[in-house]
């Protein structure tokens, strides 16, 4: 009885799979130096950042893309990729009332309203549409604080010094093929600067939206805590429905000073394509925290529900002495969607400490394979990892894997791992149904039981919208 | 006190069901009325516990023929959080465990569902931690399970005491308690007995699926009935579950093998 039920709940059709339609300003297909140039001169950047981007062109053009991810998909046509598209009112306006309503309410319709009268009260926002920021909110309140939030590419413009003193520091341009390919031709992305001593007074968000169906977006990040300075941080990413695979290739990079505390959090749902696999987000991101003053703190918590193919691995190098790293995950497939995710602490400095707790659920025919590196290097004196991964099927077509690498240099170091895989069983269905609770409430308990560890650590506002978020993707699924 | 115009809540007529294609029940037949306690024994395999999964609506379980009638309406077209809703109760013999879901927030969930379809409130967080706690008492079980995972490192007994507590408040009209008894100390065994005996009242029923005879000294059952090779073989009063405990089951083989001959 209840495996008919399962069946005639359909897959949700995806929330956010509309297209705006609105005049673009598109630079022609393909990638070149003259292209990374364009990018610049259009950007009107400094000459710093011109190199920057040239040197890491020619370094991504010596580079092969890697192929050790348990992923497979076509070879991808970098010259098929548009590399920058912006909206037609290109500069940045001053004030909101200036930003095509069209915009404004696209992200209506996302449920991030820019406008003063609607906006989270407590939540300052960077809107990014394709390739550039249209606005950002409470960029005035912040700056009271000394707190600043804007674009990135307004911080090129704004406080070039900073950008320059701390851009590719974490994530050298030469890092990675998508980190090169990133640091060539990124377009926007958000800028945290949080001075000394100060804790930001707001959550702090992005909302990437990808609306070309034949761009690649290649944001970047970058904050930056002084010493003893605090932020919270969320990104959010939703895309179109396109038979067509979009190419995001991502580069965040966060700075902790000494007692500083940066945390990270994602709630990704872009595109993952239809049930046969069709279409959905190419998500190839170099995420990475650097702890470098003592007892610094990064903590990376991530939802990832959406993108046809995810390769992420935010990471935590952990240089400062009393650093700590958290990687906190909940990674959902469903359908065909892969996801190959996990993280890496590097402890560098004495009594670093890091710990990962990773959920995978998969679900349909999907594949999610968690990967994570400890690294206890030779000063790492007193390191301690303490890491558990585990993993979740459902229905008996999904895969899930376990690749954790440990590479230790310190006798004393405290390496601990834990994993486990159970299967979302029909006797805990009929269990809680048995007491009333109906099927869809019932898978839903179950997986958000499972995912309880990690949704605790984010933002109060957007662990609620997680949950939401899962029960819908896996409707349809269990069987 | 039994009535015989006592309303009737539950009726089995003929009841057939297989899993995994194969035959397990092969047309069962009871009638409980309110205030009535009954007990179905037998040995392992007799179908006893297939009975109270299919009264249940366990997805594992096909009904093949017969009916089943929940006062008044038709039970096997009903969803198995349906028949919770309207009053139905399966104990389970092996409790699972749900990990990371609370206990508090699964027994709230479960009462909630219940007290809507009887078109009460709803009640949160801490109105129903005060009733909650009005109902441990019952099973005398330490409200330190209540912040634990559902079942999740329970003992047995814990486990037992815990269905019990989801009895009480879910105040079903029919409860099944399927060998509640099993892999319970005496101790533990007097508490859920007590728990049961504290709960029935003149407008519900129990129906109670065990081996032994020990439960039965604790809860006395005013039916009993002896299930075997699918089917109820002899029914009775209290006085057939003293007999079992004396003769055993061995007759149930002879007799069966009269019914397949005649």
């Amino acid at each position: 009885m209840t495996s008919t039920a399962v069946g005639d709940l359909v897959a949700q059709p995806y929330k956010y799979g509309f297209v705006t339609d609105i005049e673009t300003e598109k630079i022609a297909k393909g990638l070149s130096e003259d292209v990374v140039r364009l990018i610049s001169a259009k950007k009107d950047e400094p000459a710093f950042l011109l190199e920057f981007r040239l040197r890491a062109y020619r370094q991504w053009l010596q580079m092969q893309e890697p192929d050790w991810a348990a992923l497979g998909y076509p070879p991808i046509d970098y010259q098929d990729i548009i590399y920058y598209a912006a909206p037609k009112q290109q500069a940045k306006k001053a004030s909101l009332d200036e930003v095509d309503p069209k915009l404004l309410e696209t992200f209506d319709k996302l449920g991030i309203p820019l406008s003063e009268q609607k906006r989270l009260s407590n939540v300052a926002v960077d809107a990014v549409f394709d390739s550039v920021s249209i606005a950002t909110t409470f960029k005035e309140q912040l700056a009271e604080h000394g707190v600043i939030f804007c674009s990135i590419s307004e911080a090129v413009k704004e406080y070039p010094g900073l950008v320059e003193r701390y851009l590719g520091t974490v994530v050298s341009s030469n890092d990675n093929y998508f980190a090169a390919l990133n640091s060539a031709v990124f377009s926007d992305g958000s800028f945290v600067f949080i001075p000394k001593g100060v804790e930001c007074p707001m959550e702090l968000s992005t909302y990437f939206r990808i609306n070309s169906g034949d761009t690649g977006q290649f944001e970047r990040t970058l904050i930056v805590a002084e010493d003893g300075a605090s932020v919270s941080y969320l990104e959010g990413c939703t895309a179109p429905m396109f038979d067509t695979n979009q190419l995001h290739a991502a580069v965040v990079e966060l700075v902790a000073l000494d007692d500083a505390s940066i945390k990270y959090s994602t709630v990704q749902n872009w595109y993952a394509g239809d049930e046969h696999g069709v279409g959905g987000i190419y998500n190839f991101v170099t995420k990475r925290g650097q702890c470098r003053g003592a007892r610094s703190k990064i903590s990376w918590t991530q939802v990832e529900t959406g993108s046809a193919i995810t390769w992420k691995y935010p990471s935590c190098v952990l240089q400062g002495a009393d650093s700590v790293g958290e990687f906190y995950s909940v990674a959902l497939t469903n359908n065909r969607q892969q996801a190959d995710t996990g993280t890496k602490m590097i402890h560098v400095g004495p009594r670093t400490r890091s710990t990962i707790v990773s959920k995978g659920i998969s679900a349909g025919h999907s594949v999610n394979s968690y990967r994570g590196l400890v690294q206890i290097g030779p000063k790492a004196v007193g390191a301690k990892n303490y890491s558990q991964c585990d993993s979740m099927l459902i229905g008996d077509q999904a895969g899930a894997n376990t690749y954790p690498y440990i590479r230790s240099q310190q006798s004393d170091a405290v390496v601990e791992h834990e994993a486990s895989t159970c299967r979302l069983s029909a006797d805990q269905l009929f269990y809680l149904q048995s007491r009333g609770i109906g099927f869809e409430e019932a898978v839903s308990m179950m997986v958000s039981g499972f995912c309880r560890d990690v949704f605790n650590q984010l933002p109060m506002e957007f662990a609620a919208e997680a949950d939401k978020l899962l029960a819908l993707k896996l409707e349809g699924s269990v069987g | 006190m039994i009535r015989s115009d006592a309303p009737v809540l539950l009726e089995v007529r003929d009841l057939r069901a297989s899993v995994d294609d194969q035959p397990i029940l092969h047309g069962v037949n009871l009638t409980i009325r309110a205030g009535e306690i009954h007990a179905v024994m037998g040995r392992n395999g007799s179908g006893k516990s297939t009975l109270s999964k299919v009264l249940a609506g366990h997805p594992a379980y096909t009904v093949t023929g017969g009916s089943v009638t929940y006062r008044g309406q038709d039970l096997l077209e009903l969803e198995p959080e349906q028949r919770a809703r309207i009053g139905l109760f399966l104990g389970f013999q092996y409790p699972v465990e749900i990990p990371g879901v609370s206990n508090l927030e699964f027994l709230r969930v479960a009462t909630n569902a219940r007290r809507q379809e009887r078109g009460e409130t709803e009640l949160d967080t801490f109105a129903f931690e005060d009733l909650v706690n009005t109902r441990l008492a019952v099973v005398q079980m330490d409200p330190a399970f209540l912040e634990r995972s559902v079942n999740e490192g329970f003992s047995g007994g814990e486990k037992k005491r815990n269905e019990i507590l989801q009895m009480a408040l879910l105040e079903p009209v029919v409860a099944i308690l399927d060998e509640t008894d099993s892999g319970l100390d005496i101790d533990a065994l007097r508490i859920v007995a007590g728990g049961v005996n504290q709960l029935a009242s003149p407008d519900n029923a129990t129906l109670l699926i065990t081996h032994y005879q020990r439960l039965l000294d604790l809860i006395t059952p005013d039916h009993v009935h002896v299930m075997a090779a699918g089917r109820i073989l002899r029914s009775g009063g209290p006085e057939l579950a003293h007999e079992l405990e004396r003769i055993g089951y061995d007759w149930v083989d002879q007799e069966l093998a009269l019914t397949e001959v005649g």
